[in-house]
Order: C-alpha cells, then structure tokens, then sequence
C-alpha cells in the first residue's frame, strides 16, 4: 500500500491511531479489572434514594448552615495563600528543584495530604488548610508558569537590560497575564470548593462530613439536602462572590474557620520518626531493606495494577461519554430544547464529586471496581463533553454545510479532536489521583491501602504507598506529555 | 476571531436581503416567462450595523453566464455572492473565500465532503473510516488534475495556503453542479496555476459567478464583468466592451 506511509503525514490519522491504541490497551485490561457484578437487592435501596431526594430534608438547617460556611471558608483562605504561593514559585519555577517539589505535591491527593497532616495536628483547620494549600500551590505554580511563558515576551525585551528580574517581571509580564491568572484563580475556587467538600469524608467539619453521614446512614433526605446545596454552592459562584470584597471575605473566613487547638505531637517527630520502619529508625539497613522489598513486592504492585487497570477503564469510558453526549449540548448539533436539557445533565455530571457518584453506584452494583469505573468515567466524560461543547459553540461553519449525523461525523467532532485529546491526557492523571481516593469507600486501590495503613497506625506503611502513588502520577503525568507532543496537541490549561 | 464573527453577521443578514430580493423580483420581473435568471436581486440593501454592505443592488444573472466580479477590497464582492448563495443553496458549487476546511481531516476527506448530502450518515461514516474504492479513485482523478495527487491523504493542517485553496477547489468540483460561486478562488495560486484551474472551473460549471482581483484573467476569460465599489455595481457590462483603463478607473481611490 503506497499510502501508508502518507497516512501519518494526516493529524487525523495519527491521532485516531492514538485513540485506537488507548482502547485496545481498556480492552485488554478488561478481563483483570475487578469488575464482577453482584447480586444486590438494589430496588428497596434506589427507591428510598428517589424518595429521599423528591423529598430532601429541610429541617437540617442547623447542620447545613455551619457546614457549608465551613465549606467556602477553608476554600477561600487555602486558595488565596496557595495562589500568592503559587505566584512567587512561577517566577522561580525554571529551576529543576522547585519544578519537582511542585510535581510532588501535585501528585498526592488532598485527602491524603489530610490525612497526614490529621496526625500531627487533629482535627483542625489547620489540617484542612494545608491539605487543599501544599497540592493547590503546586498546581497553581506549574499553570502560572505556562501561562505566564504564553505572554509575549517583547514587553520584557523592550525594557533595560539592567532593569531587575523582579521589577521586569512586575511591570511586564505580570500585567499581561494577569486576566488568564484571575480567571484560572476563579475556576480553582470552583475546585477547591468541591475539595473542601469531599475533606469532610476524613472527618472535617463541611458538607462532606455530614454527607458522608447521611449515605452511611441511609438518610437520604437528609444526603439529598445537602447535595441540592452543594450544587446550589457551585453552581452560584458568580452570584455571590464578588472579587472586590476578597479581602473582607477572607477575614470573615479566618474568624469562621473552627479552632486549631496546640498540638503536642510535631510534624518534625512525624516526618523524622513516625513514618519510618523501626528496622530504619534503629539502623539495621539490611533488615530495613527487606521490609520496603515486602511491602513494595506484597502490598504496593497489587494495589499499583489495580489502580492502573481501573484508571484506564475509566478513561476510556469517559473519552466514550464525552464523544456521545457532547452533542446534545453543542448549539451546532441540538435544537435549543434537547440542548438546554444536556447542558443541565453535563452540570449534573461534572459538579458531583466521584466519591458520591461511586457511593451510589456501590450500593446499586456491589462492591467491585465497577462503580468507580462509572463514576470515574461519567464524571470526566461529563465534564469534558462539557467544555467541548463549549468549545464547538465557537466553530464557525460554511454556509454549504451539512446537518446532522454527517455534521456530528464531518465537521464539528475532527475539528474538536485535537483538542478533545488535549483534554483526555490532561484527564489521565487527573483519574488516577482520583481513582486512589475511592479506596476511602472500599474499592481496592493504592487509596484502599493507605486509608488502612493509617487507620492501623503504621504510618511507615502509608508513606511508602504515599511515595508510590505520588509516583505513580509523576510517571503517568510525563507519559501522558510525550503522547501529547506525539499528537502534536498544544498544552492546554484546565479550561 | 473578529473577522469570522463579522462573516457570521453578513450570512445572517444576507439571507434576509435576499428573502427581500426573491419577492421583489417576483413581483416585478417582465421577462420572467421564456428564459428565468437565475439569479435576481432587485434594489436590494445589506447592512450590519452602520456599515452599508450592498447599497441598492439590481442585476440579473441568466444559466450560461460566465461572470467576473470585481471592485477594491471592502467594496461587497463577497456580501454579494453571500446574498446570491442563498438565492441556490441547493444548485451551487460554494468556494468561500474562508476555506472552512477540517484541519485534521485529509484532502480526500475533505474534497469527500463535497457530496456528503448525497450519502446516507452510515455510507459517509463508513467512508470516514474506510476510504471507499469508488470515491477515492475519483477523488484520486480529481486530486492529481490539482497536482495534489502526493498530498491526498495528508491532512489539511500540513498543506501550504495554496495546496489548500485548491482543496477547497476540489471540493467544489466535487460536488458536480451546474453553477460555480467562488470568491477570489484562485487568490493564493502561482498566476499560471491560477489561469489553468479558472479555465478549469469554467469549463465545467456552465454558470459561473467569481470575484477576484486579477484584472488580465477577468478580461481574458469571462464574459460578463460586474464591477462593484462602495456596495453599489458601478460597471456591470459584456468583456468585449470593457476596457483595461475602466478597469483600473474602479480600484482608483
């Protein structure tokens, strides 16, 4: 065939070569991932869930009121240090050093960061603080990097060569940059809410904490209330948040943030001792080496391939979810009613968090990997279909151009694609930060093993999976780059 | 991105104007009964905003026309066979000036899609995946008569500007109708490539209407010119009776 060395010389071909390769790879994981179906008696559970949320419960104000300031004061206060946080490491972020811590703390999840920081200092705002703070200020220094490289750099250029980095980057490339870093500020807040939220299920006082409570306890009028006002939450930024009285928001966060009562435990004896194996601590290496060689060999490979295998069933499935319903929100594709109708359905998928979408699915389809698989590909599909669709609502078509399924086929989805992969391998890592978490609910990921680990006290244990995992993603994170410029898809911000 | 939204304006308001201009000419069209023009606008107007596109524009173009359209850059051209388009969605070959082809999709794709509306959603999905022998040895046929016969399944992101216009050609002249609209098709084209492929897309379009600004091809191998400056036709005359001088008298400030 004379063509087939043309056919790579097609972006289309070689990004849909990369699509074919990303599903085969699911196919082949499926016969190994955890995905029995049991047989639960799911009817008498779904019908009180349906019950519950035609009839939430609005007697809880007095629970829900506390709670969701809880909610928006930890997210304000943690986003507004990480970002400043964040500033002062783009100016730095060339230097190898500080792009790898960054890359570390990016790779643990907020739940973990809690959950270490709950040893040392309880139950207290500062945990939760510094478990959205240390992630968040990693992530906001590598997106603060990019876009502050995107910025022209003739400004800068234009000025004396004597002229301080500080000054020159104050007076240049900051100002350029500073709408795309308030406006990716804003979209974190969104983040940091539902983070914020999803901390109560380790025990802090937001919504997740009574959330959490209510599904465990089958109250689901009480669950439905609270989902209702987290969506409300998410869904209403704009409306009551103001950016001009950031400052008067923030103090009022300080005051309503719960106490941080003195601690006796320190996070110097934490990190310095608890964490480390005995055989460690005591200094008999070869003994020491043998326990890591156990643990890693027993415990971490076994929840690493189940993590994988998971991460990648969903991706697949989101990547399937957002090409099929992107359309029904897309102006290009739907008449305004469907549309109106997809949109909501996408908000619904994209603002509920993963942990509440598995907790449903667990008792709708017994404990397997499955519900996370759903949850985790719903979630993302969602959203992704949802800022594709967005996207499509920019595409400008000619005046001769078709309707319909050949519309959907010839013009709106290989003009979306590249940026659809974009978004797929951004997502990649993404998954499986959040794939670890659902092992807080039971399914047997790397999250599964640390959530025990700390639960029996072996914090030596936690950390090495901690360290795993933190890997994991860095590994993930790079290849998903390489795959990228392979696709020749630019870099793209979360949004 | 300003400028596509402006095109986007011009489309919309054109089919208005144009709605305008179909009742008119039914109204008032005398010689309507033996031989109907195909296109007719009659005192029609387009404007977006302040800025005036067409200012009163009447003319008729019969089947078996072969017209140029020219005039400065601004002066309607395209407002004009936007207004003409929809006058016969269904009978035109459309070369925009805009190729609006799919970047990451390949030539045969893209000049495939000169005849999606003629296929069933599951034959051209079918088609997307698996290139159909019969339409790639056309298109193949078609390709090579473009000098694009190495390119045909490149992607349209890896073509040069011209190798794309000639794409966007292709197109057209896959879709196999009798009357071509073009603007400035042949702009991005070497003068001697550009000449060959013109005298192409008259020979296989009995009905041709074209804006460019090449003045020696629009002598050489129209039949009609129509001159437009200001949103108004200013020349709208046989070739023969036109001059290089009157030509240049039009792009004159």
């Amino acid at each position: 065939m004379q063509n087939s060395i043309s056919y790579m010389r097609s972006s289309g071909r070689r990004l849909a070569a990369v699509s074919l390769l990303f599903v085969c790879s699911a196919l082949l994981c499926l016969p190994f991932a955890d995905i029995a179906l049991y047989p639960v008696e799911p009817w008498t559970e779904l019908q009180r869930m349906a019950l519950g949320l035609l009839h939430p419960d609005l007697q809880i104000w007095h629970l829900v009121l506390p709670a969701l300031a809880q909610t928006v004061a930890f997210a304000l206060v943690a986003v507004a240090g990480s970002a400043v946080i964040g500033l002062g490491l783009a100016l730095v972020f060339h230097a190898r050093f500080v792009r790898l811590m960054c890359a570390a703390t990016r790779a643990v999840h907020e739940i973990f960061w809690g959950l270490i920081f709950m040893q040392v200092y309880g139950l207290s705002a500062t945990t939760g603080l510094l478990a959205i703070l240390v992630p968040f200020s990693g992530i906001f220094a590598k997106v603060f990097a990019e876009l502050l490289a995107q910025q022209s750099p003739l400004p800068s250029a234009a000025l004396a060569t004597s002229s301080d980095r500080l000054s020159r980057y104050c007076y240049t490339l900051l100002p350029q940059a500073w709408p795309a870093l308030l406006s990716y500020t804003r979209y974190r807040f969104e983040c940091a809410l539902r983070s914020s939220t999803v901390l109560g299920f380790i025990g802090l006082p937001t919504l997740g904490f009574h959330l959490e409570t209510a599904f465990k306890q089958g109250q689901y009028d009480q669950a439905a209330t609270l989902l209702l006002v987290f969506f409300a939450l998410i869904g209403s930024i704009r409306y009551w948040f103001r950016p001009r009285y950031t400052l008067l928001y923030l103090a009022a966060a300080l005051w309503i943030l719960p106490a941080s009562p003195p601690v006796e435990s320190s996070a110097w004896l934490f990190f310095s001792q608890d964490i480390w194996p005995s055989a460690v601590r005591n200094g008999h290496w070869p003994e020491a080496l043998s326990w890591y060689q156990q643990q890693l060999f027993s415990v971490a490979l076994p929840a690493v391939v189940d993590t994988l295998l998971l991460s990648q069933l969903a991706l697949v499935l989101a990547g399937l979810v957002a090409l099929l319903s992107y359309g029904w929100a897309s102006r290009l594709l739907a008449p305004s009613g469907v549309r109106h109708l997809g949109k909501g359905l996408l908000l619904v998928l994209r603002s509920t968090p993963e942990i509440i979408l598995t907790f449903i699915f667990l008792l709708l389809l017994g404990p397997s990997g499955l519900p996370a698989i759903l949850a985790l590909g719903l979630h993302n599909g969602g959203l992704i279909a949802f800022l594709l669709a967005k996207q499509s609502d920019q595409l400008v078509l000619r005046q001769d151009t078709v309707r319909g399924l050949n519309r959907y086929f010839y013009e709106v989805t290989p003009r979306l694609y590249g940026q659809f992969m974009g978004l797929m391998l951004y997502r990649w890592e993404v998954i499986l930060r959040e794939s670890a978490i659902l092992g807080l609910l039971g399914v047997t990921t790397l999250g599964f093993y640390i959530d025990s680990a700390f639960e029996e006290i072996r914090f030596d244990r936690a950390a090495l999976l901690i360290v795993v995992t933190a890997l994991l993603n860095i590994g993930v994170d790079s290849f998903a780059r390489r795959v990228r410029g392979y696709c020749q898809v630019a870099t793209l911000a979360e949004q | 991105m300003g400028l596509s939204a402006r095109n986007r304006g011009s489309i919309k308001v054109a089919s208005n104007g144009s709605n305008q201009g179909l009742n008119k000419s039914r109204a008032s069209a005398p010689e309507a009964a033996a031989n109907p023009p195909l296109f007719h606008l009659d005192q029609a107007t387009l404007a977006y905003g302040q800025q005036t596109a067409l200012a009163s524009v009447s003319l008729s173009i019969r089947a078996g026309e072969k017209v140029a359209l020219v005039g400065p850059s601004g002066a309607g051209k395209t407002s004009l066979l936007n207004v003409l388009y929809q006058q016969q969605r269904e009978q035109i070959a459309w070369c925009p000036q805009h190729y609006g082809l799919v970047d990451i999709l390949s030539v045969y794709h893209n000049i495939y899609m000169g005849q999606l509306e003629r296929h069933s959603a599951v034959y051209n999905i079918w088609n997307l995946l698996l290139p159909i022998a019969r339409h790639q040895q056309a298109i193949g046929q078609l390709a090579s008569e473009l000098g694009l016969e190495h390119k045909l399944h490149h992607s349209i992101d890896q073509l040069s500007g011209g190798q794309q216009q000639r794409v966007s050609i292709g197109r057209a002249l896959y879709r196999n109708k009798a009357t071509f609209l073009g603007d400035e098709p042949v702009a991005s084209l070497d003068p001697i490539q550009g000449e060959a492929i013109l005298a192409k897309l008259i020979e296989r379009h009995p009905t041709v209407v074209i804006a460019l600004h090449n003045r020696h091809m629009a002598l050489s191998v129209f039949d009609r010119i129509i001159g437009i400056k200001g949103g108004r036709v200013v020349l709208d005359r046989p070739v023969n009776a036109i001059s290089h001088a009157e030509l240049d008298q039009l792009y004159a400030q």
